[in-house]
Protein backbone atom coordinates (compact mmCIF):
# COMPACT_ATOMS: atom_id res chain seq x y z
CA UNK A 1 0.00 0.00 0.00
CA UNK A 2 1.29 3.97 -0.42
CA UNK A 3 1.30 5.53 3.11
CA UNK A 4 2.74 8.89 2.74
CA UNK A 5 4.69 10.68 5.81
CA UNK A 6 4.70 14.30 6.93
CA UNK A 7 4.88 17.54 4.24
CA UNK A 8 8.57 18.11 3.08
CA UNK A 9 10.06 17.99 6.57
CA UNK A 10 11.86 14.86 5.86
CA UNK A 11 14.13 17.38 3.96
CA UNK A 12 17.45 15.66 4.81
CA UNK A 13 18.16 15.11 0.92
CA UNK A 14 19.10 18.53 0.31
CA UNK A 15 22.61 19.49 0.23
CA UNK A 16 24.66 20.58 3.02
CA UNK A 17 28.10 20.85 5.04
CA UNK A 18 29.87 17.85 7.19
CA UNK A 19 29.25 20.80 9.48
CA UNK A 20 25.39 20.99 8.96
CA UNK A 21 24.87 16.81 9.19
CA UNK A 22 27.10 16.98 12.66
CA UNK A 23 25.08 19.59 14.15
CA UNK A 24 21.88 18.35 13.33
CA UNK A 25 20.83 20.89 10.77
CA UNK A 26 19.95 19.54 8.15
CA UNK A 27 16.28 18.43 7.79
CA UNK A 28 15.55 16.23 10.38
CA UNK A 29 16.81 18.52 13.44
CA UNK A 30 18.03 17.48 16.68
CA UNK A 31 16.65 19.76 18.57
CA UNK A 32 14.03 18.19 20.63
CA UNK A 33 12.16 21.21 22.03
CA UNK A 34 7.85 21.17 21.83
CA UNK A 35 8.48 17.58 20.17
CA UNK A 36 5.58 15.29 20.61
CA UNK A 37 6.63 11.51 21.68
CA UNK A 38 5.29 8.40 20.92
CA UNK A 39 4.10 5.96 23.25
CA UNK A 40 7.97 4.27 22.88
CA UNK A 41 9.96 7.33 23.08
CA UNK A 42 11.83 5.81 25.80
CA UNK A 43 11.84 2.52 24.42
CA UNK A 44 13.90 4.17 21.29
CA UNK A 45 16.28 6.26 23.50
CA UNK A 46 16.77 2.49 25.18
CA UNK A 47 17.92 1.11 21.95
CA UNK A 48 20.16 3.24 21.28
CA UNK A 49 17.45 5.24 18.86
CA UNK A 50 19.28 8.24 17.37
CA UNK A 51 16.47 10.86 17.87
CA UNK A 52 15.47 13.86 15.22
CA UNK A 53 12.50 15.41 14.72
CA UNK A 54 9.88 14.27 12.35
CA UNK A 55 6.45 16.22 11.68
CA UNK A 56 6.16 17.35 15.10
CA UNK A 57 7.32 14.37 16.46
CA UNK A 58 10.40 12.93 18.44
CA UNK A 59 11.63 9.88 16.07
CA UNK A 60 14.39 7.39 15.70
CA UNK A 61 15.85 8.01 13.00
CA UNK A 62 17.94 4.76 12.90
CA UNK A 63 19.42 2.60 15.91
CA UNK A 64 22.53 0.46 16.84
CA UNK A 65 22.52 -0.59 12.75
CA UNK A 66 23.78 1.19 9.82
CA UNK A 67 20.92 2.54 7.46
CA UNK A 68 22.17 0.31 4.89
CA UNK A 69 22.00 -2.68 7.25
CA UNK A 70 18.88 -1.83 8.11
CA UNK A 71 17.24 -1.49 5.20
CA UNK A 72 18.98 -4.51 3.57
CA UNK A 73 17.86 -7.08 6.60
CA UNK A 74 14.13 -5.45 6.22
CA UNK A 75 14.09 -6.68 3.12
CA UNK A 76 15.66 -10.16 4.29
CA UNK A 77 14.33 -10.57 7.71
CA UNK A 78 12.14 -8.63 9.18
CA UNK A 79 12.17 -4.92 10.79
CA UNK A 80 9.64 -3.16 13.67
CA UNK A 81 8.59 0.67 13.13
CA UNK A 82 6.91 3.16 15.37
CA UNK A 83 4.76 4.96 13.24
CA UNK A 84 2.45 5.44 16.16
CA UNK A 85 3.06 9.44 14.95
CA UNK A 86 0.53 8.73 12.25
CA UNK A 87 -3.35 9.86 12.99
CA UNK A 88 -5.72 6.91 13.41
CA UNK A 89 -9.43 7.99 13.67
CA UNK A 90 -12.32 5.84 14.05
CA UNK A 91 -15.77 6.93 11.92
CA UNK A 92 -18.88 5.44 13.34
CA UNK A 93 -22.48 5.80 12.59
CA UNK A 94 -24.97 4.90 10.12
CA UNK A 95 -23.40 7.32 7.42
CA UNK A 96 -20.05 6.91 7.70
CA UNK A 97 -19.48 5.52 4.54
CA UNK A 98 -21.20 8.44 2.98
CA UNK A 99 -19.20 10.88 4.78
CA UNK A 100 -15.97 9.45 4.10
CA UNK A 101 -16.84 9.31 0.28
CA UNK A 102 -17.85 12.71 0.84
CA UNK A 103 -14.23 13.58 1.47
CA UNK A 104 -12.51 10.42 -0.69
CA UNK A 105 -12.14 9.40 -3.93
CA UNK A 106 -12.27 5.72 -3.32
CA UNK A 107 -15.23 3.34 -3.54
CA UNK A 108 -15.67 2.79 0.26
CA UNK A 109 -19.24 0.88 -0.07
CA UNK A 110 -18.13 -1.88 -1.67
CA UNK A 111 -15.30 -3.08 0.75
CA UNK A 112 -15.63 -6.34 2.03
CA UNK A 113 -15.66 -6.27 6.31
CA UNK A 114 -12.10 -5.73 7.58
CA UNK A 115 -10.88 -5.10 4.03
CA UNK A 116 -9.02 -1.56 3.44
CA UNK A 117 -7.65 0.37 0.78
CA UNK A 118 -5.29 3.29 -0.25
CA UNK A 119 -7.51 6.52 -0.97
CA UNK A 120 -6.91 9.95 -1.28
CA UNK A 121 -8.66 13.12 0.52
CA UNK A 122 -9.38 15.90 -2.23
CA UNK A 123 -9.74 18.73 -2.86
CA UNK A 124 -12.43 20.71 -5.08
CA UNK A 125 -9.67 21.53 -7.55
CA UNK A 126 -8.58 17.89 -7.37
CA UNK A 127 -5.31 18.25 -5.48
CA UNK A 128 -4.33 15.72 -2.96
CA UNK A 129 -5.01 16.63 0.65
CA UNK A 130 -3.70 14.06 2.03
CA UNK A 131 -3.17 10.05 1.51
CA UNK A 132 -4.78 7.72 3.92
CA UNK A 133 -5.60 4.09 4.57
CA UNK A 134 -9.51 3.43 5.24
CA UNK A 135 -10.15 -0.12 6.43
CA UNK A 136 -14.09 -0.66 6.97
CA UNK A 137 -13.82 -2.93 10.14
CA UNK A 138 -16.38 -5.95 11.01
CA UNK A 139 -16.82 -3.65 14.52
CA UNK A 140 -19.30 -0.93 12.74
CA UNK A 141 -16.62 1.35 12.71
CA UNK A 142 -14.40 2.78 9.40
CA UNK A 143 -10.91 2.92 10.70
CA UNK A 144 -8.56 5.36 8.99
CA UNK A 145 -4.56 6.22 9.34
CA UNK A 146 -3.56 9.43 7.44
CA UNK A 147 -0.36 11.15 7.67
CA UNK A 148 1.70 13.04 10.74
CA UNK A 149 2.07 15.91 8.88
CA UNK A 150 -1.40 16.38 7.56
CA UNK A 151 -2.89 15.72 11.12
CA UNK A 152 -4.20 18.85 11.72
CA UNK A 153 -5.53 19.35 8.46
CA UNK A 154 -7.01 16.30 8.15
CA UNK A 155 -8.73 16.35 11.42
CA UNK A 156 -10.27 19.64 10.74
CA UNK A 157 -11.80 18.42 7.23
CA UNK A 158 -13.48 15.85 9.30
CA UNK A 159 -14.63 17.73 12.23
CA UNK A 160 -16.11 20.13 9.58
CA UNK A 161 -17.83 17.60 7.12
CA UNK A 162 -18.81 15.63 10.81
CA UNK A 163 -20.76 18.65 11.69
CA UNK A 164 -21.97 20.09 8.44
CA UNK A 165 -24.06 16.41 8.20
CA UNK A 166 -24.73 15.71 11.96
CA UNK A 167 -26.77 19.23 11.12
CA UNK A 168 -28.50 18.04 8.32
CA UNK A 169 -29.82 14.99 10.69
CA UNK A 170 -26.71 12.81 9.61
CA UNK A 171 -25.31 9.93 11.79
CA UNK A 172 -21.57 10.26 12.23
CA UNK A 173 -19.24 11.02 14.67
CA UNK A 174 -15.43 10.98 15.10
CA UNK A 175 -13.10 8.98 17.75
CA UNK A 176 -9.37 9.44 17.54
CA UNK A 177 -7.47 6.28 18.83
CA UNK A 178 -4.42 7.33 21.21
CA UNK A 179 -3.15 3.77 20.39
CA UNK A 180 0.39 3.28 19.03
CA UNK A 181 0.77 1.93 15.91
CA UNK A 182 3.55 -0.87 15.03
CA UNK A 183 5.03 -1.72 11.79
CA UNK A 184 6.43 -5.22 11.22
CA UNK A 185 7.72 -5.57 7.76
CA UNK A 186 9.75 -7.72 5.48
CA UNK A 187 9.53 -11.56 4.64
CA UNK A 188 10.01 -13.09 8.31
CA UNK A 189 6.75 -11.29 9.77
CA UNK A 190 4.35 -14.21 9.46
CA UNK A 191 7.03 -16.42 10.82
CA UNK A 192 7.23 -14.16 14.11
CA UNK A 193 3.78 -12.94 14.40
CA UNK A 194 2.17 -16.53 13.77
CA UNK A 195 3.29 -17.79 17.01
CA UNK A 196 2.04 -14.86 18.87
CA UNK A 197 -1.89 -14.57 17.09
CA UNK A 198 -4.56 -17.85 17.58
CA UNK A 199 -5.90 -16.24 13.93
CA UNK A 200 -4.49 -18.09 10.55
CA UNK A 201 -1.72 -15.46 8.79
CA UNK A 202 -2.14 -17.63 6.15
CA UNK A 203 -5.95 -16.28 5.96
CA UNK A 204 -5.44 -12.35 5.99
CA UNK A 205 -4.40 -11.16 2.99
CA UNK A 206 -2.77 -7.85 1.93
CA UNK A 207 -4.98 -4.89 2.82
CA UNK A 208 -7.46 -7.27 5.38
CA UNK A 209 -7.25 -6.33 9.31
CA UNK A 210 -8.48 -8.33 12.15
CA UNK A 211 -8.47 -7.51 15.81
CA UNK A 212 -6.38 -9.89 17.56
CA UNK A 213 -4.74 -11.22 20.66
CA UNK A 214 -1.00 -10.52 20.19
CA UNK A 215 1.57 -12.59 22.03
CA UNK A 216 -1.03 -11.82 24.89
CA UNK A 217 -1.57 -8.16 24.24
CA UNK A 218 -5.55 -7.94 24.02
CA UNK A 219 -7.27 -5.60 21.43
CA UNK A 220 -5.11 -5.21 18.77
CA UNK A 221 -5.88 -4.23 14.97
CA UNK A 222 -3.56 -6.16 12.88
CA UNK A 223 -3.78 -4.73 8.90
CA UNK A 224 -1.55 -6.51 7.00
CA UNK A 225 -0.23 -3.40 5.07
CA UNK A 226 2.45 -1.71 5.22
CA UNK A 227 5.48 1.35 3.27
CA UNK A 228 8.44 -1.17 2.70
CA UNK A 229 7.17 -3.27 -0.57
CA UNK A 230 7.68 -6.23 1.87
CA UNK A 231 5.12 -8.65 3.21
CA UNK A 232 3.93 -6.83 6.78
CA UNK A 233 1.49 -6.11 9.08
CA UNK A 234 0.63 -2.52 11.51
CA UNK A 235 -0.41 -2.85 14.32
CA UNK A 236 -2.53 -0.73 16.28
CA UNK A 237 -1.96 -1.83 19.83
CA UNK A 238 -3.42 -0.17 22.91
CA UNK A 239 -1.04 2.79 24.49
CA UNK A 240 -0.22 1.14 27.92
CA UNK A 241 0.73 -2.05 26.26
CA UNK A 242 2.66 -0.61 23.27
CA UNK A 243 6.57 -0.84 24.60
CA UNK A 244 5.06 -4.61 26.05
CA UNK A 245 4.53 -5.73 22.69
CA UNK A 246 7.59 -4.09 21.14
CA UNK A 247 10.09 -5.82 23.26
CA UNK A 248 7.93 -9.02 23.31
CA UNK A 249 8.23 -8.91 19.18
CA UNK A 250 12.19 -7.87 19.48
CA UNK A 251 12.37 -11.33 21.30
CA UNK A 252 12.49 -12.81 18.08
CA UNK A 253 16.52 -12.46 17.01
CA UNK A 254 14.96 -11.86 12.76
CA UNK A 255 13.51 -8.54 14.08
CA UNK A 256 15.67 -5.49 14.37
CA UNK A 257 14.61 -2.01 15.36
CA UNK A 258 14.23 0.60 12.13
CA UNK A 259 13.85 4.24 12.16
CA UNK A 260 12.49 6.75 9.66
CA UNK A 261 16.64 6.49 7.60
CA UNK A 262 15.49 2.90 6.25
CA UNK A 263 11.40 3.39 5.99
CA UNK A 264 12.28 5.89 3.42
CA UNK A 265 14.57 4.40 1.71
CA UNK A 266 12.43 1.20 1.49
CA UNK A 267 9.15 2.94 0.30
CA UNK A 268 11.32 4.81 -2.36
CA UNK A 269 12.09 1.66 -3.73
CA UNK A 270 8.80 0.30 -3.44
CA UNK A 271 7.70 3.74 -5.60
CA UNK A 272 5.33 4.69 -2.78
CA UNK A 273 5.01 8.36 -2.59
CA UNK A 274 5.73 10.29 0.65
CA UNK A 275 3.26 13.26 1.02
CA UNK A 276 4.46 16.47 1.03
CA UNK A 277 7.62 15.78 -1.46
CA UNK A 278 5.70 13.55 -4.22
CA UNK A 279 2.19 14.52 -3.55
CA UNK A 280 0.18 17.77 -2.14
CA UNK A 281 -2.47 20.03 -2.99
CA UNK A 282 -1.04 21.33 -6.30
CA UNK A 283 -1.17 17.59 -7.47
CA UNK A 284 -3.67 15.49 -8.28
CA UNK A 285 -4.52 12.36 -8.85
CA UNK A 286 -3.56 12.17 -12.39
CA UNK A 287 -0.43 14.02 -12.68
CA UNK A 288 0.41 11.88 -9.42
CA UNK A 289 -0.05 8.45 -11.48
CA UNK A 290 -2.63 7.54 -8.72
CA UNK A 291 -5.61 7.27 -11.35
CA UNK A 292 -5.96 3.65 -9.82
CA UNK A 293 -6.92 4.79 -6.08
CA UNK A 294 -10.16 6.45 -7.89
CA UNK A 295 -13.41 4.25 -7.61
CA UNK A 296 -15.30 3.16 -11.11
CA UNK A 297 -18.87 4.11 -9.21
CA UNK A 298 -17.40 7.29 -7.87
CA UNK A 299 -16.10 7.81 -11.64
CA UNK A 300 -19.27 7.58 -13.07
CA UNK A 301 -21.44 9.94 -10.39
CA UNK A 302 -18.88 12.17 -10.10
CA UNK A 303 -19.51 13.05 -6.53
CA UNK A 304 -16.00 13.40 -4.91
CA UNK A 305 -14.57 16.41 -4.39
CA UNK A 306 -12.52 17.78 -7.60
CA UNK A 307 -13.53 15.17 -9.49
CA UNK A 308 -14.53 17.79 -12.72
CA UNK A 309 -10.84 18.76 -12.89
CA UNK A 310 -10.17 15.38 -12.47
CA UNK A 311 -11.94 13.49 -14.57
CA UNK A 312 -11.44 16.23 -17.25
CA UNK A 313 -7.50 15.92 -16.64
CA UNK A 314 -7.79 12.12 -17.50
CA UNK A 315 -9.08 12.86 -21.15
CA UNK A 316 -7.25 15.34 -21.95
CA UNK A 317 -3.83 14.15 -20.17
CA UNK A 318 -2.40 16.21 -17.54
CA UNK A 319 0.42 18.55 -18.20
CA UNK A 320 2.63 16.61 -15.96
CA UNK A 321 3.04 13.14 -14.66
CA UNK A 322 4.72 11.62 -11.70
CA UNK A 323 7.48 9.19 -13.26
CA UNK A 324 10.52 7.31 -11.86
CA UNK A 325 13.71 7.67 -12.97
CA UNK A 326 16.95 5.67 -12.45
CA UNK A 327 20.47 6.70 -13.47
CA UNK A 328 23.97 6.13 -12.14
CA UNK A 329 26.63 8.39 -10.75
CA UNK A 330 25.66 11.10 -8.06
CA UNK A 331 22.55 10.30 -6.74
CA UNK A 332 19.86 12.35 -7.40
CA UNK A 333 17.20 13.37 -5.05
CA UNK A 334 14.88 16.46 -3.77
CA UNK A 335 14.98 19.48 -6.23
CA UNK A 336 17.16 18.17 -8.86
CA UNK A 337 16.67 19.49 -12.22
CA UNK A 338 15.29 17.15 -14.82
CA UNK A 339 16.10 18.51 -18.51
CA UNK A 340 14.55 17.13 -21.97
CA UNK A 341 17.76 15.50 -24.01
CA UNK A 342 17.50 19.02 -25.85
CA UNK A 343 17.93 20.52 -22.25
CA UNK A 344 14.99 22.19 -21.71
CA UNK A 345 13.81 21.94 -18.10
CA UNK A 346 10.89 19.64 -17.64
CA UNK A 347 10.81 19.02 -14.34
CA UNK A 348 11.67 18.26 -11.15
CA UNK A 349 12.60 15.37 -8.54
CA UNK A 350 10.79 14.79 -5.79
CA UNK A 351 12.59 12.32 -3.94
CA UNK A 352 15.48 10.21 -4.62
CA UNK A 353 18.13 8.05 -3.46
CA UNK A 354 20.79 5.66 -4.23
CA UNK A 355 19.14 2.21 -3.67
CA UNK A 356 20.61 0.04 -1.19
CA UNK A 357 19.25 -3.39 -3.06
CA UNK A 358 19.90 -1.61 -6.48
CA UNK A 359 23.11 -0.35 -6.62
CA UNK A 360 22.18 2.49 -8.71
CA UNK A 361 19.90 6.00 -7.96
CA UNK A 362 16.30 5.70 -8.43
CA UNK A 363 14.13 8.82 -7.54
CA UNK A 364 10.76 9.84 -8.37
CA UNK A 365 9.83 13.09 -10.12
CA UNK A 366 7.43 14.84 -12.30
CA UNK A 367 7.76 16.05 -16.14
CA UNK A 368 6.24 17.19 -18.95
CA UNK A 369 3.83 14.53 -19.91
CA UNK A 370 5.12 13.78 -23.76
CA UNK A 371 8.69 12.67 -21.66
CA UNK A 372 6.49 10.55 -19.32
CA UNK A 373 6.48 7.09 -21.51
CA UNK A 374 8.63 3.88 -19.95
CA UNK A 375 12.38 3.87 -21.30
CA UNK A 376 12.74 7.83 -22.27
CA UNK A 377 15.95 9.27 -22.12
CA UNK A 378 16.36 12.29 -20.05
CA UNK A 379 18.98 14.52 -17.83
CA UNK A 380 19.24 15.15 -14.47
CA UNK A 381 21.11 18.29 -13.29
CA UNK A 382 23.70 17.28 -10.21
CA UNK A 383 25.53 20.09 -8.80
CA UNK A 384 25.70 21.78 -12.44
CA UNK A 385 26.95 18.73 -14.16
CA UNK A 386 24.49 17.09 -16.74
CA UNK A 387 24.18 12.84 -16.22
CA UNK A 388 21.63 10.27 -18.03
CA UNK A 389 18.79 9.46 -16.73
CA UNK A 390 15.99 7.09 -17.52
CA UNK A 391 12.47 7.21 -16.93
CA UNK A 392 11.86 3.33 -15.06
CA UNK A 393 8.63 1.78 -14.43
CA UNK A 394 8.10 1.73 -10.37
CA UNK A 395 8.44 -0.52 -8.09
CA UNK A 396 11.47 -0.33 -8.66
CA UNK A 397 12.14 -3.17 -6.80
CA UNK A 398 9.86 -5.98 -6.95
CA UNK A 399 7.21 -5.94 -3.94
CA UNK A 400 6.12 -8.71 -1.73
CA UNK A 401 2.28 -8.20 -0.76
CA UNK A 402 0.78 -11.16 0.32
CA UNK A 403 -2.27 -12.12 -2.23
CA UNK A 404 -4.20 -15.10 -1.95
CA UNK A 405 -4.77 -16.38 -5.34
CA UNK B 1 46.31 8.11 40.52
CA UNK B 2 44.67 10.86 38.90
CA UNK B 3 47.76 12.49 38.29
CA UNK B 4 49.10 9.42 37.04
CA UNK B 5 46.28 9.21 34.57
CA UNK B 6 46.26 12.33 33.67
CA UNK B 7 50.34 12.06 32.90
CA UNK B 8 49.24 8.58 30.98
CA UNK B 9 46.46 10.97 28.91
CA UNK B 10 49.23 13.72 27.85
CA UNK B 11 51.57 11.05 26.90
CA UNK B 12 48.57 9.42 24.64
CA UNK B 13 48.50 12.96 22.99
CA UNK B 14 51.38 13.36 22.32
CA UNK B 15 51.86 9.84 21.18
CA UNK B 16 49.29 10.51 18.72
CA UNK B 17 50.79 14.44 17.67
CA UNK B 18 54.00 12.72 17.33
CA UNK B 19 52.07 9.95 14.55
CA UNK B 20 49.96 12.99 12.81
CA UNK B 21 52.20 16.04 13.36
CA UNK B 22 50.56 18.11 10.79
CA UNK B 23 47.37 16.82 10.82
CA UNK B 24 44.53 20.09 10.94
CA UNK B 25 41.01 20.19 11.20
CA UNK B 26 38.23 22.50 9.89
CA UNK B 27 35.04 23.50 11.93
CA UNK B 28 33.38 21.48 9.29
CA UNK B 29 35.39 18.42 9.87
CA UNK B 30 37.31 18.43 6.78
CA UNK B 31 41.14 17.25 7.59
CA UNK B 32 44.60 18.22 6.10
CA UNK B 33 47.72 16.31 6.75
CA UNK B 34 50.50 18.19 4.77
CA UNK B 35 53.77 16.36 3.69
CA UNK B 36 56.18 18.12 1.30
CA UNK B 37 54.23 21.02 0.28
CA UNK B 38 51.19 18.56 -0.66
CA UNK B 39 48.30 18.40 1.34
CA UNK B 40 46.09 14.91 1.79
CA UNK B 41 42.71 15.86 2.95
CA UNK B 42 40.11 13.92 4.00
CA UNK B 43 37.08 13.76 6.39
CA UNK B 44 36.69 13.14 10.45
CA UNK B 45 35.90 10.21 11.94
CA UNK B 46 33.17 12.05 13.51
CA UNK B 47 31.94 13.34 10.09
CA UNK B 48 32.40 9.83 8.51
CA UNK B 49 30.43 8.23 11.79
CA UNK B 50 27.54 11.18 11.62
CA UNK B 51 27.28 10.61 7.22
CA UNK B 52 26.61 6.69 7.75
CA UNK B 53 27.90 4.96 4.34
CA UNK B 54 29.30 6.55 1.75
CA UNK B 55 27.70 4.94 -1.50
CA UNK B 56 29.28 7.86 -3.75
CA UNK B 57 32.27 10.31 -3.99
CA UNK B 58 31.70 13.60 -6.10
CA UNK B 59 35.14 14.55 -6.28
CA UNK B 60 37.17 17.04 -8.82
CA UNK B 61 39.38 16.85 -11.31
CA UNK B 62 43.25 17.61 -11.21
CA UNK B 63 43.90 20.99 -11.71
CA UNK B 64 41.13 22.90 -10.35
CA UNK B 65 42.14 25.81 -8.81
CA UNK B 66 40.72 25.54 -5.37
CA UNK B 67 40.20 28.83 -2.57
CA UNK B 68 40.44 27.97 1.29
CA UNK B 69 36.91 27.09 1.82
CA UNK B 70 35.90 25.96 -1.51
CA UNK B 71 33.38 23.60 -2.35
CA UNK B 72 35.21 21.10 -4.21
CA UNK B 73 32.87 17.97 -3.91
CA UNK B 74 30.60 15.57 -1.79
CA UNK B 75 30.00 12.65 -0.07
CA UNK B 76 26.89 10.74 -0.51
CA UNK B 77 25.00 8.23 2.20
CA UNK B 78 21.65 6.90 1.02
CA UNK B 79 19.71 9.35 3.15
CA UNK B 80 22.29 12.48 2.51
CA UNK B 81 24.20 14.36 0.55
CA UNK B 82 27.65 16.61 2.05
CA UNK B 83 29.16 18.97 0.72
CA UNK B 84 33.41 18.98 1.52
CA UNK B 85 35.12 22.30 1.10
CA UNK B 86 38.71 22.89 0.73
CA UNK B 87 40.78 23.86 3.94
CA UNK B 88 43.68 26.03 2.29
CA UNK B 89 43.63 27.48 -1.42
CA UNK B 90 45.81 25.52 -3.91
CA UNK B 91 45.96 23.00 -6.53
CA UNK B 92 44.75 19.58 -6.95
CA UNK B 93 47.23 17.17 -7.82
CA UNK B 94 45.66 13.92 -7.26
CA UNK B 95 42.15 12.42 -6.81
CA UNK B 96 41.41 8.94 -4.65
CA UNK B 97 40.48 7.32 -7.26
CA UNK B 98 40.15 3.78 -4.85
CA UNK B 99 36.76 5.83 -3.87
CA UNK B 100 35.53 4.91 -7.33
CA UNK B 101 34.56 1.52 -6.72
CA UNK B 102 35.17 1.34 -3.23
CA UNK B 103 33.11 4.79 -1.34
CA UNK B 104 32.91 2.95 1.91
CA UNK B 105 36.92 2.95 2.44
CA UNK B 106 35.35 6.99 3.34
CA UNK B 107 34.11 4.92 6.71
CA UNK B 108 36.45 2.34 7.10
CA UNK B 109 39.60 4.06 7.18
CA UNK B 110 38.59 8.24 7.45
CA UNK B 111 42.55 9.41 7.79
CA UNK B 112 44.33 6.32 5.90
CA UNK B 113 42.62 4.80 2.81
CA UNK B 114 39.77 6.91 2.83
CA UNK B 115 41.43 10.25 1.61
CA UNK B 116 39.73 12.34 -1.09
CA UNK B 117 42.44 14.80 -2.43
CA UNK B 118 45.99 15.74 -2.65
CA UNK B 119 46.74 19.32 -3.47
CA UNK B 120 49.28 22.17 -3.45
CA UNK B 121 49.03 24.21 -0.29
CA UNK B 122 49.81 27.92 -1.87
CA UNK B 123 49.71 29.68 1.35
CA UNK B 124 50.98 28.06 4.16
CA UNK B 125 50.05 30.35 7.03
CA UNK B 126 46.06 29.61 6.03
CA UNK B 127 46.86 26.48 7.90
CA UNK B 128 47.43 27.95 10.85
CA UNK B 129 43.87 28.82 11.52
CA UNK B 130 43.03 25.26 11.29
CA UNK B 131 42.07 23.26 14.11
CA UNK B 132 44.64 21.03 16.05
CA UNK B 133 43.77 17.71 17.06
CA UNK B 134 43.47 18.59 20.65
CA UNK B 135 41.18 21.76 19.91
CA UNK B 136 39.47 19.93 17.28
CA UNK B 137 38.40 17.07 19.94
CA UNK B 138 37.65 19.52 22.17
CA UNK B 139 35.47 21.02 19.53
CA UNK B 140 33.57 17.98 18.98
CA UNK B 141 32.43 17.18 22.74
CA UNK B 142 31.62 20.95 23.05
CA UNK B 143 28.85 20.15 19.54
CA UNK B 144 28.00 17.32 21.34
CA UNK B 145 26.69 18.32 24.48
Amino acid sequence: MLRAEAAGRLALRRLGSLGAIACGKRGYTSGQENLKQTPLYDFHRHHGGKMVAFAGWSLPVQYTHSHLDSHLHTRQHCSLFDVSHMLQTKVFGRDRVKFIESLVVGDIAELKPDQGTLSLFTNEKGGIIDDLIVTSTSEEHLYVVSNAGCMDKDFALMQNKMKEMKAAGYDVHLEVSDNALLALQGPAMAHVLQPGVADDLAKLPFMSSAMMVVFGVPGCRVTRCGYTGEDGVEISVPASQAVELAELLLKDSSVWLAGLAARDSLRLEAGLCLYGNDIDENTTPVEASLVWTLGKRRRVAMDFPGASTILAQIKQKPKKKRVGLTSTGPPIRQHVPILSPEGKAIGEVTSGCPSPCLQKNIAMGYVDSEYSKLNTALTVEVRKKNYPALVTKMPFTPTHYYTIK
Amino acid sequence: LRNEARFLESRALAFRRWQHPTRRFTDKHEWISVENGVGTIGISNFAQEALGDVVYCSLPEIGTKLNKQDEFGALESVKAASEVYSPVTGEVTEINTALADNPGLVNKSCYQDGWLIKMTVDNPSELEDLLSEDAYEKYIKSIEE
